[in-house]
């Protein structure tokens, strides 16, 4: 009897530590709530976590499974994606695909194996929450120590608050491609090509771009936004403190809608160490362009007793974000004088200039200097002329002759896609089992966005199978940039470096390119495939991936029991 | 009587749009949206003084849309509609850039009563100019087409200057209407708006100028009536 008792209290014990060390279960609790955001200039009403806009940053750890309860305050069904987590595909957030949604009231419990490390972020996937304000920050703590130290660390959330609401935005885009675009060529600009380019050559090209119908300043869809770091305009200035000669890791994530920044800490190199949460050989930069939905870690190291700047101009120039790094509270930063030469898309964005297009091969430009990008030390280069190296080193990824192509403000080294190579292989190399082309594709004057000419509502699936190596190869066939980002498995962008190709969630395709990646097929389910610009994805951008068979048929299909 | 017709195309115009804004909330593929291109005050060159206006309202998805087009000219000396018009068609994409329409359209000015039956096209003519085109069938059996042409110059980005024509044309007579065969009226205008609030509220000045033609011209002169007129235009670009 006693001993009886002893064994099962003993197998209760065990049976404890079972159920407690599998789960190694870490709680987080979450509310979606209708919020006030304040950016000084304007008040809206927006949606927020934990009664915030941005939400909380989420500190999770490799290792751990995540218990996420999230409560929905709003009345409204709503959802939490969380961007760049690989996980169940049930847990993925995306309603009509992973699951039902969150409806009003009720409470949804996310469980996360969590099984990764780096920077990434949540945002809601439903409707237009996530511009309306419904997103935050996640840091993954990793297992093992980092392959670089930093003494200590902030994230630097990007978004372009707009004070109208998502809705209202599609629906003026809808009704008015340009209701946004207070950047377009006027009489005064026709006036200055004139005296610069001569009459005819002006005419002929005003002629080109009215024939074709399109606009070379056609480059934010939606302007009049003002730039928030986490959740603070320039005007109430973020403001993250330092000692001098600190180690500064500064996580930046573009949660905005629609817009690109390229951001400096002018006086600071930049130290890129991870891209979309991976780690990267690490690059030093004046510069980097940091498309929507993606992140970038870089480290920065200020010497001196005193704030330093840091700007984020939107690509197209009509808005900006700044913050500052202080070595006290209430110190604010110079803010860097703005560029206001917006750029112009050229003809080489149109696509029609086909010398430089698609079938441009990356590997052989890049696979004999492996180490020459990454690895040049960029000091020396100050003093270069730089209008040539600019010449001989145009970045890859834009169309040659394109006008998107990036400077950085001091002329110095500006981050390329070509300079990302993975720290560590995620995975062995091997050759794509197939191709599967994505044209993106889209009518400006409609405002109808969509893959190879199909819109999501219109589409079948995109099918992939368990186990298979898929190589997607997407052409840009519109004027604008789309940041790809396929939900659930990662993407290997074909840098042309081979198993050093980084490891993205998100994949930036400019105007006139085409851009490979390749995704290891290893999550089952059904995902979603989406251009992460909030008002592309939901006039049609998208693509539900159904991927078929799974471990078990897999490992039955190799033999292997 | 005829207050009635109104109220009645009004009210089923307003329920519709209604209806599908409501869906619109639970379906966000359908869009909605209207337009007054011209809701100005008109002085003349002879003491006239009317009220016109020119607006589209519509509701749909990419694929379909129902939408209504309308116009008129209230005479404010005289108190009576010299014009009043109102189209309800269902609009498809035939390009790229250009929109097929087909439907009815109902004219009920102080005189004489019309409806129609209509086709045309509207869309992006390149050179950016916005272009309306269309067909009608009365129900005397009389065919007409007018033809809207309009331009958008940017001074500023703000500060537009609109130029634009109107040109209808009648394949048969209409006595009735006084419409005589041949081109019937045109009207050119130029007006120079600020957009005030976003692309919502644009208030301007501008010129406009009406002639009837050919036959149509005769017919005027033959009642005494004038045939052509010059105005100076106020009013407000409304967009929502």
């Amino acid at each position: 009897m006693k001993q009886k008792f002893a064994r099962s209290a003993l197998w209760g014990v065990l049976a404890a530590i079972a159920v407690s060390s599998t789960a190694n279960a870490a709680n987080y609790d979450l509310s979606v709530d209708y919020v006030t955001i304040d950016t000084g200039e304007m008040k809206t009403t927006g949606i927020g976590y934990n009664g915030s806009s941005p939400g909380p940053t989420l500190r999770l750890k490799e290792g751990e499974e995540a218990v996420i309860k999230v409560t929905n305050n709003l009345d409204e069904a709503t959802s939490i994606h969380w961007h760049g987590l690989i996980l169940p595909y049930q847990m993925d957030g995306v309603p009509e695909i992973s699951f039902p949604g969150i409806a009003p009231g009720e409470t949804f419990t996310y469980r996360i194996p969590v099984s990764q490390s780096g920077t990434y972020w949540f945002h809601s996937h439903s409707g237009f929450q996530e511009p309306d304000g419904a997103y935050g920050s996640i840091i993954i703590e990793p297992k093992k120590r980092e392959p670089f130290k930093f003494d200590r660390e902030y994230v630097v959330v990007l978004k372009d608050k707009h004070p109208h609401s998502g809705a209202r935005i599609l629906r003026n885009l809808k009704m008015m491609p340009d209701y946004y675009n207070r950047n377009q060529r006027t009489l005064g600009d026709f006036i200055s090509d004139v005296s610069e380019n001569g009459f005819g050559a002006t005419l002929s090209e005003r002629g080109d771009w009215g024939s074709m119908r399109m606009m070379p300043t056609d480059i934010e869809d939606v302007q009049g936004f003002v730039g928030l770091i986490n959740g603070k305009s320039p005007e109430q200035n973020w403001t993250g403190l330092f000692k001098a000669n600190e180690r500064v890791r500064l996580r930046f994530i573009n949660a905005s809608a629609m817009t690109y920044f390229d951001v400096r800490i002018p006086g600071l190199e930049m130290t890129v160490v991870q891209a979309d949460g991976n780690n990267v050989q690490p690059v030093k930069v004046d510069e980097f362009r940091i498309s929507v939905a993606e992140t970038y870690d870089v480290i920065v190291q200020p010497t001196a007793d005193k704030p330093y700047a840091i700007m984020a101009e939107s690509m197209g120039r009509s808005g900006y974000a700044f913050g500052s790094l202080s070595p006290q509270e209430g110190l604010k930063a110079e803010m860097p004088a703005r560029r206001m030469d917006a750029p112009l898309l050229t003809m080489a964005d149109m696509g029609m200039d086909h010398g430089n297009m698609p079938g441009m091969d990356h590997s052989s430009m890049s696979s004999g200097n492996e180490n020459s990008m990454a690895g040049m030390d960029h000091s020396n280069m100050a003093g270069m002329d730089h209008s040539q190296m600019a010449m001989s080193k145009d970045d890859p990824f834009y169309a040659a002759g394109s006008g998107l192509t990036p400077k950085a403000a001091n002329g110095g080294k500006f981050l390329s896609y070509a300079d990302l190579k993975a720290q560590k292989p995620l995975y062995p190399e091997r050759p794509a089992t197939r191709e599967i082309e994505l044209r993106l594709t889209g009518n400006m004057e409609r405002y109808t966005w969509s893959i190879n000419g199909v819109k999501y509502e219109d589409a079948e699936p995109i099918r992939l199978k368990y186990g298979e190596r898929v190589r997607f190869k997407f052409v840009n066939e519109t004027m604008m940039s789309h940041p790809m980002h396929l939900h659930g498995m990662w993407s290997i962008l074909d840098t042309g470096n081979g198993k050093w190709d980084p490891v993205k969630h998100t994949i930036n395709i400019n105007p006139g390119m085409t851009v490979y990646s390749e995704t290891e097929v290893d999550e089952p389910g059904q995902w979603a495939f989406h251009c992460h610009l909030s008002y592309h994805m939901a006039s049609g951008m998208f693509r539900k991936v159904i991927v078929e068979g799974g471990p078990a048929v897999a490992a039955l299909e190799n033999g292997v029991q | 009587m005829k207050t009635l017709t109104l109220a009645a195309i009004g009210g089923g115009v307003l329920a519709t749009i209604l209806s599908f804004s409501f869906t619109a909330k639970a379906d966000n593929h359908i869009f909605y949206g209207i337009q007054m291109e011209q809701f100005e005050y008109r002085s003349g060159d002879e003491d006239e003084n009317l009220f016109v206006w020119d607006g589209d309202a519509f509701v749909g998805t990419d694929e379909l849309k129902l939408r209504w087009q309308g116009e008129g000219e209230r005479d404010l000396k005289n108190d009576l509609y010299e014009n009043f018009e109102n189209r309800l068609v269902l609009q498809t994409p035939i390009s790229d850039f250009f929109d097929a329409k087909a439907g009815i359209r109902l004219d009920t000015p102080s005189t004489t009563d019309r409806w129609y039956g209509t086709v045309g096209i509207m869309g992006l003519a390149p050179q950016w100019f916005e272009v309306d085109a269309d067909l009608f069938v009365s129900e005397t059996g009389d065919g007409s087409a007018r033809l809207d042409v309009e331009y958008e110059g940017l001074l500023t980005n703000r500060l537009i200057l609109t130029p634009s024509l109107e040109l209808n044309a009648a394949f048969s007579e209409d006595r009735e209407i006084e419409v005589g065969r041949g081109f019937s009226s045109a009207e050119i205008g130029l007006r120079l708006s600020y957009d005030l609030i976003d692309r919502a509220v644009a208030p301007y000045i501008g010129v406009a100028y009406e002639r009837k033609l050919g036959k149509t011209a005769d017919f005027a002169k033959d009642d005494g009536e004038d045939y052509e007129a010059t105005y100076l235009v106020t009013g407000l670009r409304l967009l929502f």
